[in-house]
């Protein structure tokens, strides 16, 4: 479905927006969410074409949708209505049009401060009331409007409505930077992008107070899809790189290191620059970056020693040069970096390339970048595939775990048994009662782990929130620290105690740390936990899907006897009065 | 373009944003005939026309596309004025 990619075919998605939700919805494998519009005008074409941009990132949407322009109302007065639907994420959609009060010429300074204060307290108010969903705020700015009688005195004027607007949009910032779960969609920029004159349709806005234009729809809907997917933890973390015309121009095996294209002398080397060092701000917010070429590995690690190369060949966490099929070396990538497939993006100016990867990885994002290198920066950055909720301090030091995980891998062969490395790891793991400062991450860790995940349950913030106060739960974390450095929190169960069974609704832990035996570890202390709550037993699902197999025997490893074997999903019991501690190589600090 | 070539490309337009292949339409056809044809999808019949024909519908002018006919012979008006 590229018409749903950048460069989206807008007339295409408006026009067969209902052929194309029908296709989408084929795929089997889509997770529900409850999402919530409340809207300052129209929102119905809103809601028809996020949906779609939704479908094709794997999310089924039901929507709730406010009365028109009942957007405050909804927020603070309503309840009921939006309290049963239970959202998982509110979408405010408002506009230059909902300003209620710009400044009169007239007006003093204190004046319009106060209009400032008073129109930015209801929002303020909205996202006050809201916070009891504990769901993720996805909160539009304000864009420009279209006419400004003061012309360009209006942008720096105190009575300008694009000075105005420019100050209610830095107050926003400032709140979203302190209200957790509050997330802007910036259509001050959307619009700038976009045009104004694009973005908003004079008639459209007196014929069916649509406060956007058709046109722009499309481009919206899918901002607040690039959000969304963030807020669930599935933007992209690893970008493959092929090496000529694509980090320089020319072929270095063919032209040598002084003969390829990358420096400030000519325009042609000063796009490959420019690509280069947009990449590497990617690298610096801690995307993992990784080479795929079909070259002379020597000659390929040649080209980052150009002087005036931007990326060096430290900045990738993998390298592959050689003369394999790219799909099987970025299947090598994937399981040298314990990084999914699915979280890869692949650049190529090569569509041969491109088409081959994609047929035999689908699931491998390979944006049809064209041949020419200035185009290949929109590609990556219009399509969000790294769209970022935060800068966590995780995120940033991640490039630095995957390294440290390469040595570990290298490691292994230097000894005589797999006890033997582990031991060597000199690991030790803090697993505690959840708190409040890793409730993001936990809650991240839910959405995005399947590989280590007996149940695939996701759960929202609120839920996660819900089960941290709740005595009615056993739930804990694990972090693990090696010789190497902290793995950061992997590790996650939440147990429901019922009568003495301990329920595991989930169990999962980040494909990061496999084969470290930490499920022995956390068991010991989900046991040790629920013998404090004189339970006399651990009740463990498992529930098959697309990528958790290789889980599908964990509970029998653990001991666990099988209860119920329904086809490929099954229950077990472990009785837990007799337990032995099962971990032998992780120190534990718990609570 | 003759008034059929316009006529079945408006058909196309109808069949996508009622998402029924197999549509058809007639002069007399109105927002009474076709359950769907609400105000919100008028905005988007009327979008999708003005995109494909490159053509702009003034405000007033909107308001008075009763039916499929009475929208040809304005498309028609405008397509020949070009």
């Amino acid at each position: 479905m590229r018409q749903l990619e950048y460069p989206l075919d807008i007339n295409y998605i408006l026009r067969k927006k209902k052929s194309i939700k029908n296709n989408l919805l084929l795929n089997s494998s889509l997770i529900e969410k409850n999402i919530a519009i409340l809207g300052g005008s129209t929102t119905a074409e809103i809601k028809n074409i996020l949906e779609l941009f939704l479908l094709k990132r794997g999310i089924k949407p039901k929507f709730y949708e406010s009365e028109y322009n009942k957007y405050y109302e909804d927020a603070l007065f309503e309840g009921d209505e939006l309290d049963k639907f239970n959202p998982d994420i509110i979408y405010i959609h408002i506009t230059n049009k909902n300003i209620i009060k710009y400044p009169d010429l007239k007006d003093s300074e204190e004046k319009i401060d106060t209009l400032l204060f008073n129109e930015l307290e209801r929002y303020k108010s909205i996202w006050s009331a809201l916070s009891k969903f504990d769901c993720a705020i996805i909160q539009n700015n304000f864009d420009y409007t279209n006419s400004r009688s003061l012309g360009n005195l209006d942008c720096y004027d105190i009575h300008g409505r694009t000075y105005f607007i420019k100050k209610l949009n830095d107050h926003f910032s400032v709140n979203a930077r302190k209200i957790k779960n509050l997330y802007i969609n910036d259509i001050n920029y959307l619009s700038a992008y976009i045009g104004l004159t694009r973005w908003f349709d004079q008639k459209l806005w007196h014929q069916a107070k649509y406060a956007v234009s058709m046109e722009s729809i499309p481009e919206l809907t899918f901002n607040i899809s690039k959000i969304v997917t963030s807020i669930f933890g599935s933007s992209k973390k690893c970008l493959v790189l092929d090496l000529d015309n694509t980090c320089w121009g020319g072929v270095i095996g063919d032209d040598g290191l002084d003969g390829i294209q990358i420096g400030t002398e000519t325009a042609i080397t000063e796009s490959y620059t420019t690509f280069q060092k947009y990449v590497k701000e990617l690298k610096n917010r801690g995307i993992t970056l990784a080479v795929c070429s079909k070259n002379d590995f020597k000659n390929a690690q040649e080209g980052f020693s150009h002087p005036e190369s931007i990326l060096k060949l430290d900045d990738f966490t993998s390298f592959k040069a050689n003369w394999s099929p790219k799909s099987q070396n970025i299947l090598d990538i994937s399981q040298s970096l314990n990084i999914d497939v699915d979280s890869f993006v692949f650049i190529d100016d090569n569509p041969a390339e491109r088409d081959l990867v994609l047929s035999q990885l689908s699931s491998v994002s390979v944006p049809d970048v064209g041949s020419d290198i200035v185009e290949f920066i929109s590609h990556i950055d219009r399509s969000g595939f790294f769209e970022p909720i935060s800068l966590d301090i995780d995120d940033t030091h991640r490039n630095q775990y995957y390294k440290d995980n390469q040595k570990r891998s290298s490691d292994i062969a230097k000894f005589q048994s797999y006890d033997e490395f582990l031991i060597s790891l000199d690991m030790t793991a803090e697993i505690k009662s959840f708190s409040t400062v890793y409730l993001d991450r936990i809650t991240q860790l839910t959405n995005k782990t399947n590989q280590f995940n007996l149940t695939t349950k996701r759960y929202t913030t609120g839920e996660i929130n819900a089960i941290n106060l709740s005595e009615k739960y056993i739930k804990i974390y694990g972090k693990l620290i090696d010789k190497y450095g902290t793995n950061g929190l992997i590790a996650v169960s939440i147990g429901r105690v019922e009568n003495k069974s301990c329920h595991l609704d989930l169990f999962l832990i980040s494909c990061r740390v496999l084969k470290r035996e930490m499920e022995f570890a956390m068991l010991d202390i989900l046991v040790r936990k629920c013998k404090e709550k004189n339970v006399t037993n651990i009740i463990g699902y498992y529930y098959k899907s697309a990528k958790n197999k290789m889980v599908s025997d964990l509970y029998e490893k653990l001991g666990f006897t099988l209860l119920v074997q329904n086809t490929e999903d099954s229950i077990w019991k472990l009785d837990i009065t007799n337990y032995e501690n099962k971990n032998k190589f992780i120190g534990v600090m718990n609570d | 373009m003759t008034r059929q070539e316009v006529f079945n490309e408006v058909q196309n337009i109808f069949r996508d944003i009622f998402d029924q292949n197999d549509m058809v339409i007639e002069n007399s056809t109105n927002s009474d005939a076709i359950d769907d044809w609400d105000s919100l999808n008028h905005i988007n019949l009327v979008s999708a026309i003005e995109k494909e024909f490159a053509i702009r519908f003034a405000l007033g002018e909107i308001m008075e596309l009763n039916d499929v006919g009475s929208m040809i012979d304005l498309m028609l008006k405008k397509l020949n004025n070009l």
